[in-house]
């Protein structure tokens, strides 16, 4: 008596189809499985007979065998569970051959027969509905999870009786469904900070403005207490609502995590904000069974890395070619794993290490001292941070204001136009942001008329720039020009993108 | 080697012992000349320091060891052969050119080692300094105050150290003027090696003094010794920021002792830096705001004083500038302003205050010694 049931394992963050395969006979009474398993789904075995049992399905003395296939890919997880459970009362005769043709079945058992959930089950389905399955069997937990996927049926189960009943009369069962619409509704209102909040600080709050505008990656430097990490974590309130293909990208990740926490899907932006101890691995994804690292987690929201100069330079270091690539890839001996890692980096810092540098009453750091604070993050990574600013400290008159400060909502619009106006222009490219432009594209879209020429250039011979600082001036004033809704950019814009240049040792503590 | 050239070895050899000039004064003395000294036995070495001691000069057995220990004149030769490869020239008590002033300090120095060109004795001289850590605002009024004064002729000295120091180097530089750098270190060394620049740059006009030979490290102690030269040589002291304890409060004390003008730029009574020239001001310093000040002390400056604009940012800007430009630099002066205050300050909107800030830094009135934090460009001999 043979039988197969169909399950998926993750790979990076996509799920591949698994076979799963039994097989009953007269021999000794034994229970085997096979197909190069990780021990937690080799342990499968006792907690499906003792379920089973549990359940009320007595497994009479015949040699069972079970194979997972194809058999060179490495299964891990615990979602197995079920599938193997299935294809055994198949292969015995409770479970009709017939509807597991197009069924894919995940979940974790518990020794008494109940069906616990798991991680992934997103992309899981998702596979599935792009293999062509027609419906899923989903821990009850995760069903909302899997709900998401349209085009798909996904049946919430409790236990294996649950399972039997359903697969034996399919028909008469509805699947689960989740109201999408209502999931985005929902999620404009739990934020519950606001950028109208923090007082003062208009030049650090347009620098982000423009920075979330153009996904420029942003470096704030400042004296403690000057807000910066208090704007940082108001960013996601001024990105664009994420839509629905977005919104399933970073779930996908959420789940293979385990992060999604009875949410059917993310519905706000990622903002992630790891503490500066934090190992390469943790931040970039890894491990001996890779998992999604801090960049990954924050796909397509923010990475926040305060006081920069504290975390371990290699640890920053790895983040130069995510920054570049938008994903990162992982290489282990048995796969290669590719993560999406297309986030806004934000990053903050205090000018020295007493952090009150320019201000002679309260520093008294030597110049070199100053150099030396900034010396620790790499002329590299500095370059990757198209604007940099530096917050001021705020004054007790500043705060006692009562000066009406913008909402979120109403810079959101304006980012929300900035960003409609790229996406339109580079429709079809393979890119999104002005911060993706490549010189070549640079010289198409950021082209200057002879006068702002005139100017780009003299600061250029003034300032000393660099080949590289030119470009990132083109990329910004680009992004102000858009946020001005203008189709040309203006000495006006060059201006301040040359204002919000990086920083280059010249012009930190260098007073010559 | 002619004859000249040996008593310059022996000289040299005389200089270089580290003990008070005024015992080696004593023992060329009692010898008759260098030479002399260099040749006497060690049984008269030591009938020397006994008569010494009976003189009331107090002689010890350790001088006299650290006199012996020296007598190698192998060495004297090495040094002599370095000090003229590397152009480094010397003067010693005993020649005429010795500065005047100095020589009738207390516990002058014997050998004076200098680069460049000699210390002129007809010029007036001033020495600026002040902290090491200091603001823009000492930064711009060091070399704004050397700038004016050098451009008058007058001989502008200071410790080459970070900060104020260098900055009053620059200034005398910025306007062609005649600037000496008197270091804690040896002569041939650099300290602080960023300022290599300005040691090579000042050897133009001026140059370097040390009483220090080559190859003696900056040690902590030497700096209080070279502050007794730098005043020496001064006929005006000029202290620009000075925390309320400051090594430049040293040099002020030994310029009272030897009788010269002092000077204080006076800050804000909130800055700490300041602190120290307030309570200068206090205590009788002369304050200083423009280069009238010192000049009308001097006798043969006070005539051209009126070419100096009283106000380091008078210049006719008419014309130059849009309404907008001039309303941005009118409210940017000496300590540097964040765009945040500019914002504040003006009620422009951002995009068109950075307009303006750029045209203004490209026209070089402004620019931001910190990210960001724009000031005024002190702007004098235009």
């Amino acid at each position: 008596m043979f039988s197969k049931a169909y399950s998926a394992v993750i790979h990076g963050i996509d799920g591949l189809i698994v076979s799963v395969e039994a097989d009953v006979s007269d021999g000794l009474p034994l229970f085997d499985m096979v197909g190069l398993l990780n021990s937690e789904v080799r342990e499968a075995r006792e907690r499906v007979r003792i379920a089973l049992k549990n359940s009320g399905y007595m497994l009479p003395a015949k040699r069972i065998t079970v194979n997972l296939s194809p058999a060179d890919i490495r299964k891990e997880g615990t979602a197995f569970d079920l599938p193997v459970a299935v294809a055994i009362l198949t292969a015995f005769g409770h479970i009709l051959e017939d509807n597991l043709k197009d069924t894919l079945i995940i979940g974790e058992l518990s020794l008494n027969g109940n069906i616990k959930k798991v991680n992934g089950v997103l992309p899981l389905v998702y596979a599935a509905k792009q293999q062509g399955f027609l419906r899923c069997i989903v821990p009850k937990d995760n069903a909302n999870e899997g709900a998401v996927v349209s085009g798909i049926k996904v049946y919430g189960v409790g236990s294996i009786k649950e399972a039997v009943e359903l697969l034996n009369d399919i028909e008469s069962y509805e699947p689960n469904t989740v109201d999408i619409g209502k999931l985005f509704e929902g999620s404009a209102n739990d934020e519950d900070v606001d950028f109208s909040e923090v007082v003062g600080q208009a030049a650090l709050k347009r620098a982000i403005e423009i920075a979330v505008s153009g996904m420029h990656n942003i470096l704030m430097i400042g004296p403690p207490g000057s807000g910066k990490t208090m704007l940082a974590k108001r960013i996601p309130t001024i990105m664009p609502e994420l839509l629905f293909e977005e919104s399933m990208e970073i779930s996908k990740i959420y789940s293979i995590a385990g992060l999604l926490d009875n949410r059917a899907l993310i519905t706000g932006r990622p903002f992630r904000s790891p503490h500066h101890s934090i190992t390469c691995t943790a931040l970039v994804g890894g491990g001996t069974i890779p998992k999604p690292g801090e960049i990954s987690l924050a796909h397509l929201g923010v990475l926040f890395l305060d006081e920069l100069p504290e975390f371990n330079k290699n640890t920053i270091e790895v983040l130069r070619q995510p920054l570049e690539e938008k994903a990162v890839t992982i290489a282990r001996l048995n796969a290669t794993y590719r993560y999406p890692a297309g986030f806004m980096l934000v990053a903050s810092m205090n000018p020295c290490s007493c952090g009150y540098f320019p201000d002679r009453n309260r520093c008294g750091c030597s110049v070199n001292m100053v150099k030396r604070y900034l010396g620790k993050i790499s002329k590299p990574l500095l370059d990757r941070f198209d604007i940099c600013i530096e917050a001021l400290q705020i004054d007790y008159q500043e705060l006692q204001s009562r000066e009406k400060e913008e909402t979120s909502a109403d810079i959101r619009k304006r980012v929300y136009n900035a960003r409609k106006i790229q996406m339109e222009r580079y429709a079809g490219q393979g890119i999104w942001f002005n911060c993706q432009l490549s010189p070549k594209n640079i010289i198409k879209y950021c082209r200057l008329d002879s006068k702002e020429k005139n100017l780009l250039e003299q600061a250029f011979v003034k300032m000393n720039l660099s080949a590289r600082a030119y470009h990132r001036i083109l990329k910004v004033a680009r992004t102000i020009a858009d946020l001005d809704m203008s189709e040309k950019i203006t000495a006006k814009h060059i201006s301040e993108a040359i204002c919000y240049r990086s920083i280059d040792g010249k012009y930190w503590g260098d007073w010559r | 080697m002619n004859k000249d050239n040996r008593q310059e070895l022996y000289k040299l050899w005389i200089g270089s012992i580290p003990i008070k000039a005024y015992k080696i004064k004593a023992i060329i003395e009692y010898f008759g000349s260098p030479e002399d000294a260099y040749y006497a036995s060690d049984h008269a070495m030591e009938e020397m320091m006994r008569t010494l001691n009976n003189e009331g000069i107090r002689f010890t057995k350790r001088n006299l060891d650290a006199v012996l220990l020296r007598k190698d004149l192998g060495m004297v030769k090495k040094n002599m052969e370095y000090i003229q490869k590397q152009s480094i020239k010397y003067l010693t008590m005993l020649d005429e050119s010795y500065p005047g002033k100095l020589r009738n300090i207390y516990d002058p120095p014997f050998l004076l080692y200098y680069k460049g060109v000699p210390l002129p004795d007809d010029k007036r001289v001033i020495s600026i300094v002040g902290a090491r850590e200091c603001s823009v605002y000492g930064r711009e009024t060091a070399k704004y105050l050397a700038g004016a004064l050098a451009n008058e002729g007058i001989v502008i000295i200071s410790g080459l150290a970070r900060g104020i120091d260098s900055y009053a180097h620059i200034g005398a530089l910025a306007a062609e003027g005649v600037t000496y750098g008197i270091m804690g270190c040896g002569i041939d060394i650099c300290y602080p090696v960023e300022n290599i620049n300005l040691y090579m740059d000042m050897q133009a006009n001026g140059g370097i003094i040390s009483e220090y030979g080559p190859g003696v490290n900056p040690l902590a102690y030497h700096f209080p010794m070279r502050n007794r030269i730098i005043s020496a040589l001064s006929d005006g002291i000029v202290v620009i920021e000075a925390k309320e304890k400051s090594g430049s409060l040293i040099t002020v004390d030994l310029g009272l002792e030897q009788g010269k003008n002092i000077y204080a730029v006076p800050g804000r009574i909130t800055d700490k830096l300041s602190a120290g020239c307030n309570n200068l001001i206090k205590m009788g310093a002369k304050p200083v705001t423009s280069p009238q000040d010192i000049l009308e002390d001097f006798p043969g400056y006070d005539s051209i004083m009126q070419k100096v604009s009283s106000q380091p940012d008078q210049i006719k800007l008419t014309g130059l500038l849009s309404s907008e430009e001039q309303a941005v630099y009118d409210i940017i002066d000496l300590s540097p302003k964040h765009i945040e205050e500019l914002i504040c300050l003006t009620g422009f909107e951002m995009g068109k205050l950075m307009e303006y800030l750029l045209s203004l830094e490209l026209k070089d009135l402004i620019y931001q010694p910190v990210k960001n934090r724009y000031t005024r460009n002190v702007k004098l001999f235009t």
